[in-house]
């Protein structure tokens, strides 16, 4: 029976974990179940890649209601794979949140703050899964509120206006997706996506539909913080408590990615991204975004808001990719939408690491850390390099192949940005080995012990993860070109 | 002709109402403003036939959260403070200016509202309205689109009202840490005057059995007329809300204790997504009612009932979390 409804359950499992997580008397026994189900989704998002792969798309009728007059799971190798990803990050976030969360949240709000977190789960997987459009809305406000809700949990008072920036702009994000969503509406009679792939081809040339993409692509830019639109994130990723901020840079805007390149390239006709100045106008936010951000990364005192800004760069790599509107350059993107997941993850934990032990990640804070916690050093120096992109780490196989779908186009530009984006990741990772191993330690840093193994352990899954897809790329490469192809990129 | 007529005229209030809002700076008038915006919000839903809409507009935008703002300001001011910032308006007016552009370009060949022929008409609706009925039994094709075709977003919205809740809960909980403002709510609660005015008392005793039977009576006649679930909760916490408006929160707090409230909260959800996994037990698809008793009609039914119970239960429980976490802040 399970093999049929796996697509479903991979979301309704945390769905209705979440209000048992809210009435649990003790935090102990929310994170067990939130352990639980996370750990039972990683299997079981595992096993629908394997069966998208090998059987091909899974469609699975909600309500019993064929498509499009209900509502349809619609799982093709790309969305199988951002699920596994969101999944995978939360089975090893949720060991790590134990200590963490424990240190950070107040006792008596820990029930709750992992009944939003599995909601946000369940949103992002929802979100993933769905083959229709107004389905997305919705889990799009679970997601955006519960996340809203656990970014204001950070311990500096910042936090709760670093969440109400993000509300807004989230929200804004959310009205304009629905108002294009209405405007589509009005032209097609639909929101199931096969469904209206089929129906817009005929209607592209209308005011309205242009209308309609539109505000779609700005909704969605803003949940994905483009650039320009970026500018909840640094503030929303600096001051959440330690554990949010790992899973959302690994996994938020990764499905927001995912819900950008399922529109532009399956629900939009194959080429309405050249036809349309949409590919220029990625590659452009893309190109500025590389090079901003990782200037503003070099110039951060806090490693958090660093990393940060560093996020954002990365996103302008993954929006190049789709600029190129090429098969190589969507392959390329979705190689490093989950490459990016393992290295920012990877990051984030291990500086929180270091917040756990002296409380704070200020540049002047940490000096001379790294000869005190050898092994979180270690995590952040090797999530580094894949971050810049040395041979042998996952970081290297996503601008190898941008670099390629660049060439491909003989975009030069495009090329130098990405070679002068990684020298600039050189300078901003610089920075924090430098304070963190040559500064000489200060007298309160001297008595800091390594993490514990609970928050060394998820890190380095994460690390060796890195190099293991680093050294061998045919698992990434074949998923997404199997992604890609399923989008339906022509192969050229 | 006349309905032309009441668009302009309901269309210029809502902007005259807007224009006013930004204008003011007395926060309690904007908040009365705003709920004057979603009665005319409301009324332009019942001229375009979306009664269903206009009955969860009236009652969740011109009822629950103006009580909602208006507990906000009590524990805050009741005036907005100009300040002198250094923001250039230039942008923002410029972004404004942009979307509303794009706006009236895209609808520029967009077909004309009520338009037969128009895509919106022809696809998945036409089905609805012929199928509807046959398939589902229920009369309301808007109730049988809500809880059956699309149930599961129904679901998604049902946990988007928890999540709100949960929320809240995390913010200025009973239990939170971070609350320092302390309220003069409370004693405006127990103010003498309130809670010693006979004619409040007395008409409010009068009253709140209307208002429970009332909810009872739009949460289960929701597959026949207007109504439903979010309807009804939203009535019946007002009964609740009405209750500690007169009698204190202390009071209200007896009759529905807080701990009962989450209970109730959670268990809607799981009573809705539990319809979900029955139906998969017993074979069928996830929410695919027509498995839950031997004929379609009569599964559909019972399905439709429960998962509108599970709504009405979340959406009461919450509304009332959110006003007691709001009313009840700094309270010793």
């Amino acid at each position: 029976m399970i093999e049929n409804h796996i697509s479903l359950l991979l979301v309704v499992i945390p769905l209705i974990a979440a209000p048992i997580a809210a009435i649990l008397p003790w935090g102990r026994a929310s994170w067990m179940l939130t352990l639980v189900v996370t750990s039972a989704c990683f299997v079981l998002a595992g096993l629908q890649l394997w069966a998208v792969v090998h059987n091909g798309a899974i469609s699975y009728e909600l309500g019993g209601w064929a498509p499009p007059w209900g509502i349809e799971y619609r799982i093709d190798a790309l969305n199988a794979l951002v699920a596994l990803i969101v999944s995978a990050i939360a089975a090893i976030t949720v060991p790590y949140a134990l200590l963490s969360a424990e240190k950070e949240i107040p006792k008596q709000q820990i029930p709750l703050f992992y009944s939003a977190f599995l909601l946000c789960f369940a949103g992002l997987l929802g979100i993933t899964q769905t083959g229709d459009i107004f389905n997305v809305f919705v889990f799009l406000e679970i997601s955006s509120l519960s996340s809203y809700a656990l970014i204001s949990l950070g311990q500096r008072r910042q936090a709760l206006t670093s969440a109400y920036q993000y509300l807004i702009m989230g929200t804004l994000g959310a009205t304009f997706f629905l108002i294009g969503v209405g405007l589509i509406y009005a032209q097609t009679g639909t929101l199931n996506m096969m469904d209206l792939a089929q129906r817009l081809p005929e209607v592209t040339s209308l005011k309205t539909v242009h209308t309609g993409f539109a505000f779609i692509m700005i909704g969605f830019a803003l949940k994905l913080a483009l650039f320009p639109l970026h500018l909840w994130l640094p503030n929303a990723y600096t001051y959440a408590p330690t554990v949010i901020t790992v899973f959302l840079a690994a996994t938020a805007t990764k499905v927001a990615l995912y819900v950008m390149l399922r529109i532009l390239f399956t629900v939009f006709p194959d080429g309405f991204v050249s036809v349309t100045p949409t590919g220029d106008l990625f590659l452009l936010s893309g190109i500025a975004g590389v090079l901003t951000a990782s200037v503003y990364a070099i110039y951060q005192m806090n490693v958090k808001r660093l990393l940060a800004y560093s996020s954002v760069a990365q996103i302008g790599y993954m929006a190049m990719g789709i600029g190129f509107a090429s098969f190589k350059g969507v392959t390329a993107t979705i190689i490093h939408l989950f490459n990016h997941a393992l290295m920012k993850g990877a990051l984030f934990m291990a500086v929180g690491a270091i917040i756990y032990r002296i409380g704070a990640c200020r540049m002047d804070n940490i000096e001379g850390l790294g000869r005190q916690m050898p092994w979180t050093f270690g995590a952040i120096v090797i999530a580094g390099l894949s971050l810049i992109g040395v041979p042998g780490t996952a970081g290297f196989i996503s601008k190898w192949y941008l670099v390629l779908a660049a060439l491909e186009q003989q975009a030069w530009l495009s090329v130098g940005v990405i070679l002068f984006g990684s020298l600039l990741a050189v300078v901003y990772m610089g920075k924090v080995i430098e304070a963190l191993y040559f500064k000489p330690a200060s007298e309160a840093n001297l008595s800091v012990k390594e993490a514990p193994i609970l928050l060394l352990a998820p890190t380095w899954v994460l690390v060796f993860a890195n190099i293991y897809f680093g050294l061998n790329a045919e698992f990434t490469v074949g998923i997404a070109e199997h992604a890609a192809r399923a989008l339906g990129v022509a192969a050229k | 002709m006349i309905d032309i007529i009441i668009d302009i005229t309901l269309l210029a209030f809502l902007a005259i109402t807007a224009v006013a809002i930004v204008r003011l700076t007395n926060l309690l008038a904007i908040v009365m403003l705003f709920g004057i915006f979603s009665f005319l919000s409301a009324t332009l839903f019942v001229v375009m036939d979306a009664v269903d809409v206009a009955f969860t507009e009236a009652a969740v935008g011109a009822g629950i959260s103006t009580v909602l703002m208006l507990a906000t300001i009590a524990l805050t001011k009741d005036h907005e403070e100009k300040k002198y910032s250094s923001h250039r308006p230039w942008l923002p007016l410029a972004v404004v200016i942009a979307t509303g552009a794009a706006l009236v370009y895209g609808t520029l060949d967009i077909p004309a509202f009520g338009d037969p022929e128009s895509p919106a008409q022809k696809h998945v609706a036409t089905y609805y309205i012929e199928k509807a009925m046959p398939e589902t039994g229920v009369p309301n094709i808007v109730t049988a689109v809500l809880a059956s075709y699309r149930g599961y977003d129904t679901l998604g919205e049902v946990v988007v009202i928890l999540t709100a809740g949960i929320a809240v809960l995390l913010l200025i909980g009973d239990n939170c840490p971070k609350s320092i403002a302390r309220n003069h709510m409370q004693e405006g609660l127990k103010g003498k005057e309130i809670a010693h005015n006979l004619i409040l008392r007395i008409a409010s005793k009068t009253l709140i059995p209307l208002i429970i039977l009332f909810a009872l009576y739009v949460q289960f006649h929701g597959d026949y007329g207007p109504g439903g679930g979010f309807q009804a909760g939203v009535i019946m916490s007002s009964a609740i809300i009405l209750y500690a408006l007169v009698y204190g929160l202390d009071g209200a707090e007896r009759v529905i204790p807080s701990t009962i409230l989450r209970l109730l909260a959670s268990l809607g959800v799981i009573i809705y997504a539990g319809v979900g996994v029955v139906t998969l037990l017993l074979g069928g698809n996830y929410l695919d009612y027509s498995v839950l008793a031997d004929t379609q009609i009569a599964g559909q039914h019972l399905g439709i009932l429960l998962v509108e119970l599970g709504v009405g239960m979340t959406v009461f429980s919450i509304m009332l979390i959110i006003f007691f976490a709001f009313a009840g802040r700094g309270r010793p």
